[in-house]
């Protein structure tokens, strides 16, 4: 068998596929970040609870109403999104103008509240969702078996990704929502709907968290701590894409989830700080990060 | 993470130091404490269950003891080791603190313990699993109760290395408990004719587990060893699923609890080997505690809370057989006196500071096998205590050989 530094091929294919799984969940939890802070310029410290609620949305519908993943995928986003806009006009609204920092405060209040009450209600063990059925067993790769619901998480992802790029960079209404971020006041002059406009942004973002917590809830346990550990990397990911850029964010979601699964080869017990080596090294060389304009 | 819940607990506690200081009373309340993990990772094995589970013992008893009342105070750890020892500290030089439960998370447990030695206050370890509280940590007040990595290595590594299971390979929590279980299992392993293949160290709290699995199935090891706990334990098993890796090995759970088994389903869970001090279907008086304590919990007790209910129940037998608080005079009562109840039979505490008692291998049913709610183990085997804990190390200074 061919071998690179005395590692097999094989196994670094397979590791860099796994890495392409990981790296597309960060993609999409960093993609929402990334509207949320480029459009609104909140620092949304709840995403790692959105996430963590959305998979919850899609267990109590298959456990309460018999919902299963496929509609879950459209209604538990809906939901979720629903839950942030009503959070972005009770409280967040309230807070634009100020520094940052206290949107920073709020939504991390926001996120121990829910995770809080989803231990309470769900407990700390944490639940199993079951893979649909249509996406059962596994394919042969020929270096790997893949399963095939990991397979379909890559797809759904870049789609997602594709989608919300291509709605805020190439379309009217993401024209308007960046003029939104640049200058309110004229935008609201030309008869533009300016805080629905950042209400509807918020739900957007969080409905993307959402969303990434259905396609996440049946390849791990859903748990109420499930986003908090996630979050904190993803906050990296945005900050070495640069904070704000779309690309950014799906760009280097993927390639840390790829660096990431090298690393697990390498190196396995640095796996979980490698993303910070990155971070802390990019903010040294490029401190708008890779694809921040200064 | 938890601070909602952290701030309704310390107020709770809060209100409980008021009320004890406010008694009429002359005579002092009995004070129990229980610092534990409340809120984080391990909240469901010990966490409110485990103080519910000692207000059932207070209740049992009376509620009074030596013709003084007893108070709970109940805190969460939150998995730092300074938080535990310095509200230990606290509670021992201003609350009157008389005897101390808790400390899921071996690194808060050690942490605590040395305080027991400073404070004198007896301490139960219920959740921790790091063998070195007995050993190298051990002190004259630790009572290690309910299980060790030792015992948990020699229940299920035994069995499987009898049933064939010759070659292992073990995914590791990449800290001190990880490693130390991971150490027991392979002398184990080795010590019974079979070969340890390697292992990979996954940090703690790992968002994917399938990278470290498939290095785990290139090794060609018939046994996957997951030696980690909680979360990371359930995650790395539901991911060996998903890619067909427990169709070519056998995973051993080396710490579970019956709340991971419940969380994974027996669909992803069933086959699995592990061992546990203790299990709610084993007779009438476990069926009898747990339906007690299922009415209020909703979920089926832990060996960790039924543990923290005998060790109550225990240790106010033992100050009312010595008709003192005294310390070092309850801790030689505990010593001497055999531990006969719904929790275990004929368990007796070692000078290191091991509560020794029968350890049960279990195999968890398959969906079609269990019958009703909870129906999740099979016995395989009850192995001894003596056996289950192994002789006394002599690493304990207070315990030669």
């Amino acid at each position: 068998m061919t071998e690179i530094f005395g590692i097999p091929v094989a196994v670094i294919l397979g590791q860099l596929m796994l890495g392409l799984v990981n790296g597309a969940f960060y993609a999409m939890l960093s993609l929402g970040l990334a509207v949320i802070f480029g459009l609104m310029g909140v620092v949304n410290f709840a995403h790692g609870a959105f996430y963590a609620l959305g998979s919850f949305a899609a267990l109590v519908g298959v456990q309460q109403f018999g919902i299963g993943y496929w509609p879950a995928l459209v209604l538990a986003p809906l939901a979720v999104g629903l839950l942030g806009m009503l959070i972005e006009r009770l409280w967040l609204r309230r807070l634009y103008g100020l520094d940052p920092l206290y949107g920073l405060l709020l939504t991390f209040g926001v996120a121990l509240l829910l995770e809080g009450i989803l231990q309470q209600v769900f407990g700390a063990s944490g639940q199993s969702y079951p893979v649909p059925d249509l996406l059962q067993g596994a394919v042969n790769l020929g270096f790997m078996f893949l399963p095939r619901y990991r397979a379909w998480v890559i797809v759904a992802s870049l789609a997602v990704c594709f989608g919300t790029w291509f709605l805020i960079e190439r379309t009217r209404l993401g024209a308007r929502l960046r003029a939104a971020r640049e200058n309110a006041p004229l935008l609201q002059a030309f008869g533009v709907n300016v805080p629905l406009l950042l209400t509807m942004t918020y739900g957007g973002g969080v409905a993307l968290a959402a969303l990434a917590g259905v396609l996440a809830a049946p390849v791990i346990l859903v748990s109420p701590q499930m986003g908090s550990s996630l979050v904190t990397v993803v906050f990296a990911v945005v900050v070495i894409g640069g904070m704000g850029s779309i690309l950014g964010a799906i760009v280097s979601g993927l390639l840390l989830g790829l660096i990431e699964g090298l690393t697990k080869v390498v190196y396995p017990e640095a796996s979980n700080i490698v993303v910070f080596v990155i971070m802390a090294f990019v903010l040294l060389v490029r401190p708008a990060g890779l694809f921040g304009r200064e | 993470m938890n601070k909602g819940k952290k701030a309704l607990v310390a107020l709770l506690a809060a209100v409980a130091m008021a009320g004890s200081r406010a008694a009429p009373a002359a005579e002092p309340d009995v004070v129990i404490g229980d610092i534990d993990d409340l809120s984080g990772n391990y909240a469901d094995v010990m966490g409110a269950g485990g103080v519910e589970a000692i207000k059932m013992a207070v209740a049992d008893f009376g509620g009074t003891v030596l013709g003084r009342r007893i108070s709970v105070l109940v805190t969460d750890h939150q998995n730092k080791p300074d938080v535990g020892a310095s509200k230990f500290r606290e509670w021992s030089d201003q609350s009157g603190l008389n005897m101390l439960i808790g400390g899921s998370n071996s690194g808060v447990s050690i942490a605590m313990a040395k305080v027991a030695a400073a404070k004198k206050v007896p301490f139960f370890s219920i959740g921790a699993g790091g063998s070195s509280l007995t050993n190298e940590d051990c002190t004259a007040y630790t009572v290690h109760y309910v299980y060790d990595t030792t015992a948990l290595a020699n229940g299920t590594a035994t069995q499987i290395v009898a049933d064939g299971g010759k070659t292992w390979f073990y995914l590791t929590a990449d800290y001190a408990f990880g490693t130390q279980l991971q150490n027991a299992a392979a002398k184990v392993v080795e010590a019974h004719g079979g070969k340890n293949l390697g292992a990979v160290r996954a940090p703690l709290g790992a968002a994917d587990f399938s990278s470290f699995l498939l290095q785990a199935q290139a090794s060609g090891a018939k046994v996957l060893g997951l030696a980690n706990a909680g979360g990371d334990f359930s995650n790395a098993l539901k991911s060996a699923n998903e890619f067909g890796i427990t169709k070519t090995m056998q995973p051993a759970a080396l710490l579970a609890f019956i709340t991971n088994i419940h969380g994974l389903g027996l669909q992803t869970a069933q086959g699995l080997y592990l061992t546990t001090a203790w299990y709610w279907d084993t007779d009438d008086a476990t069926r009898a505690f747990a339906k007690r304590y299922f009415a209020k919990m909703h979920a089926e007790p832990t060996m960790d809370q039924a543990g923290a209910y005998s060790a109550t129940l225990n240790y106010l037998a033992a100050v009312t057989a010595v008709a003192t608080t005294d310390a070092d005079k309850v801790m030689t009562q505990l010593k001497h006196t055999k531990i006969d109840d719904m929790f275990t039979q004929g368990g007796y505490i070692r000078a290191d500071g091991v509560m020794v008692h029968k350890m049960f291998v279990m195999r968890v049913k398959t969906p079609q096998e269990s019958k009703y709610p909870w129906d999740y183990y099979k016995l395989v085997k009850v192995i001894g205590g003596e056996e289950a804990f192994g002789p006394i190390t002599g690493a304990c200074p207070i315990a030669p050989k």
